[in-house]
């Protein structure tokens, strides 16, 4: 048997009531049909989708942990970027 | 009539009975995680039809005998009282020969299904209208796979031509008319298994094609599962089965 694994895969399922597609998990598969299926098999066998996107894992450039200081705490002292100072009105819905 | 349509049920509930513990049997030894589970859930989905039948099956027998249950259907019976075909109980050997005797069943489930949407029995329209969305999927996934190892290297050709070479002898029993498959056609509640034959034969042949794989040539098929008469492997089936309904009857859990 060949101990080399299939190529990895991310995999994006959107729920019934979400307009946009989640990240899930990953998986292995040959190729993309493959991944499809596999997706549907792993991913979706409680009812949590509608729609399933897979992405090879390889295509994703993810950000370098080493660099979440620079990249995500400037933000965190600046409260005020957060739209919560105002006052809504109350015919306002869906904010 | 009653006893034609009980045996007709258990016909259709044993052979997604026994081949639904077949993949059982390989949850959590499948090839890949995603395989094992592909496969599991197509076990459950089989078992969640059997249920169907044989609840059906028990109403029917119920109106002689309140001691049946869907439960001493599956549990209770004795080895030549099922009758599923001998395709479906034959061993999990390979991946090969797991993919290949379940693409055989599937090619076959979904045309017995769609005769069967049609049945007089509104019982049994209605398990087959459900059941079959299913088995789409089912002979799908088995299909692919079928094609993926024929048409893949020369090692995963020759496990597929090995099974296909194994099992394509058990096919024809599928697809053989017993008497009382013949009585329940005639009465508008059994499908009409020479219209299945023809559409099981040409998915077979088209898929086997695309999967560069040969057809065999050879002479007559195994037959006996429907009558009763089981390959050996039957026997262990059962008694991995019914291990706890025998030893400690009537258990529930």
């Amino acid at each position: 048997m060949s101990t080399k694994n299939w190529p990895l895969w991310e995999v994006f399922v959107r729920s019934k009531s979400g307009l946009e597609h989640r990240h899930v998990g990953s998986l292995h598969a040959a190729d993309a049909k493959m991944a499809m299926e596999n997706a549907r098999d792993v991913y979706t066998r409680r009812q949590e989708g509608v729609s399933i996107w897979v992405v090879p894992s390889s295509a994703i450039t993810a950000s370098n942990p080493a660099h979440s200081g620079e990249l995500f705490e400037p933000a965190q002292d600046k409260a005020y970027r957060h739209p919560t100072f105002y006052d809504l009105p109350n015919e306002l819905k869906h904010i | 009539m009653k006893d034609q349509l009980y045996q007709y049920l258990l016909m259709l509930g044993d052979n997604a009975m026994i081949l639904g513990h077949r993949l059982s049997e390989l949850c959590g030894h499948g090839p890949s995680l995603e395989t094992d589970i592909a496969l599991t859930n197509i076990s459950l989905d089989l078992f969640g039809q059997v249920r169907n039948y044989f609840q059906y099956a028990a109403e029917v027998k119920g109106e002689t005998n309140d001691e049946v249950t869907e439960d001493s259907i599956a549990f209770m019976r004795y080895p030549h009282e099922y009758r599923n075909t001998l395709l479906v109980e034959q061993p999990n050997k390979d991946f090969a020969f797991i993919i290949t005797r379940q693409f055989f069943f599937d090619a076959y489930h979904l045309p017995l299904l769609e005769a069967l949407m049609q049945s007089k029995d509104e019982q049994i329209a209605a398990i087959a209208h459900k059941s079959i969305k299913e088995v789409k999927y089912h002979l799908r996934f088995s299909s692919e796979w079928v094609k993926r190892l024929g048409d893949g290297t020369a090692e995963s050709h020759n496990r597929m031509q090995t099974a296909v070479d194994y099992l394509y002898p058990y096919i024809g029993e599928l697809v053989q008319e017993t008497p009382i498959e013949k009585e329940m056609k005639e009465q508008g509640i059994g499908a009409d298994l020479s219209l299945v034959r023809s559409k099981y034969y040409e998915k077979v042949k088209t898929v086997l094609q695309e999967a560069t794989l040969s057809t065999p040539q050879f002479f007559g098929f195994h037959d006996g599962g429907k009558k009763g008469v089981h390959s050996e492997h039957h026997s262990h089936i059962l008694s991995t089965l019914q291990y706890m309904q025998r030893t400690y009857p009537n258990m529930e859990w």
